[in-house]
């Protein structure tokens, strides 16, 4: 058995991920976290195998470290998230229903104007904080806006977010902090994700529509979904995005010359910095894996950033490039699991960076950037940026 | 090892070979073909690795699930009869020779 001591969730290894994941990749394919007593896989095959294999890898049992047959959860489970089949596939259906591509195209228009909007304003600043000013502002105006929250109350769904993804971990002081700072968060989205607080025709009140079949307390959790999982990870896909580029101006040159590139460099952003890194899963049987027998129970850490810098899968896997076909990652989860609300993610993440580049020249850092350290998430507190 | 093509809109074709198990979608993007965006990864999700298959070879395929029925009605080229979704094609060694046309369109 191959046995490391290391910490994933320490605050050092958050900060930069990327050496542990590289020893992890490179110890072998299944590993054991002896601090945690859990399995680790953190290779492009293993974590994609186990992603595709829900009925041996299971989500009922909390895809965090929290086995949810031996703790109560913090929150009534995800009926999308941590639930298994039949009911997680009822679940989803429903939610596909409302997420199509078709529908997700009817607010191009409306994104990409905010998007032309918002990048207007930050040019003439010239300076502005990236995490703030951008990779947050632009979700939290549009993706509410399509789901039907009232702009009253909107500063919840960040604190919100932050207690689920650390809520994944251990019960560390990052877990701790961010309950605290969410507290008053929680009341306020479970109050939005009911009908009555969800304008007509918006996402959210189509969720309802569609779930006639569920209790009015499990169409709320379906549209929780919506809150916990689309806001965060998007905030921290694009503020992830204005670090690669001003870390790598031959990248943002590249974008410049041809905007259109901007859905594929998002891709590749997802891919190269893995807004989501990890998430566990249980097992439900005795099963081999590179010849390493993982018994039934146990949880496993799937690495889905290491896999997606995985060299026996990428070449230069630890070049940011957007020109490469980055289609295949695991960032956005893959099976039956993988995360439902990928296009709408994919179209906020196009239209802000398409228009970034059609007005900006050169970005700049001017200042440290700093990480914002979750559980969970890969992404940034603050992100000071020039832009000419 | 059998034989698969994808001819592009314009005309142009290529002819690879495909593994047994893989996706025909899998099997585009490992030899590079273009046309093929597999977005989603595979997952039913994105409808841009749409495919139109030689009509008299359509029976060598398994059928439509209901995933794949509903992501065909949000291709981005016209769906017809022929339409399938790449990435829910499994390679057999029945389908030697299949060509496969690909959309103007996938995005």
């Amino acid at each position: 058995m191959i046995t490391l001591d290391d910490d994933p969730f320490a605050d050092a290894v958050l900060a930069d991920p990327v050496p542990l994941h590289r020893r992890l990749r490179d110890a072998g394919p299944v590993v054991r976290l002896v601090r945690y007593d859990v399995w680790a896989m953190a290779r492009a095959d293993e974590v994609t195998r186990a992603l595709t294999d829900p009925e041996t890898f299971c989500s009922s049992a909390g895809v965090g470290l929290s086995d949810f047959r031996k703790e109560t959860p913090w929150r009534p489970p995800s009926l999308l998230l941590e639930a298994d089949a039949p009911e997680h596939d009822r679940a989803r259906r429903t939610v596909t229903s409302v997420l199509t591509p078709k529908v997700v195209k009817t607010y191009r228009d409306t994104f990409a104007r905010e998007a032309e909007k918002l990048v207007a304003t930050l040019v003439e600043r010239g300076e502005f904080d990236a995490v703030a000013d951008f990779a947050e502002a632009f979700p939290l105006k549009v993706f509410p806006d399509a789901v039907g929250l009232p702009a009253e109350g909107r500063e919840h769904l960040l604190p919100y977010g932050a207690m689920v993804f650390n809520g994944f971990g251990p019960r560390n002081h990052l877990f701790t902090e961010a309950m605290e700072r969410g507290a008053v968060a929680r009341e306020w989205i479970a109050e939005h994700c009911r009908a009555e607080n969800l304008a007509p025709g918006g996402l959210g009140a189509r969720i309802h529509e569609a779930a006639s079949e569920f209790s009015e307390e499990e169409r709320a959790l379906l549209v929780r979904s919506f809150l916990s999982a689309g806001v965060d990870t998007t905030v921290h896909a694009l503020g992830n995005a204005v670090l690669c580029f001003a870390s790598y101006p031959d990248q943002w040159a590249a974008l410049r010359e041809k905007p259109e590139r901007s859905r594929a460099a998002f891709e590749e952003v997802v891919r190269f910095t893995s807004p989501v890194q990890t998430f566990f899963r249980t097992t439900t049987r005795d099963v081999e894996i590179g010849g390493e027998r993982i018994p039934a129970g146990d949880k496993v850490l799937l690495f889905l950033a290491a896999a997606n810098r995985d060299p026996r899968r990428w070449p230069d896997a630890d070049t940011f490039d957007i020109t490469r076909r980055a289609a295949g990652h695991v960032g956005f989860g893959s099976g039956v699991h993988a995360c439902v609300g990928q296009m709408f993610a994919r179209l906020e993440g196009e239209v802000l960076l398409a228009a970034l580049a059609r007005r900006v020249t050169t970005i700049e850092l001017a200042g440290e950037p700093r990480p914002q350290l979750s559980n969970t998430l890969r992404g940034l507190a603050s992100l000071p940026v020039r832009v000419r | 090892m059998p034989k698969v093509t994808y001819v592009q809109p314009d005309g142009t074709s290529r002819t690879v070979d495909a593994t047994v198990g893989r996706s025909l979608m899998q099997v585009a993007l490992d030899h590079g073909v273009d046309g093929i965006v597999a977005e989603c990864g595979g997952n039913a999700m994105c409808a841009t690795c749409h495919v139109y298959v030689a009509p008299e070879r359509l029976d060598d395929l398994g059928p439509l699930c209901s995933d794949e029925e509903e992501m065909l009605d949000c291709t981005a080229s016209p769906r017809a009869a022929t339409s399938r979704l790449s990435c829910q094609l499994p390679v057999t060694e029945d389908l030697d020779g299949l060509v496969l046309r690909l959309p103007e369109e996938q995005l």
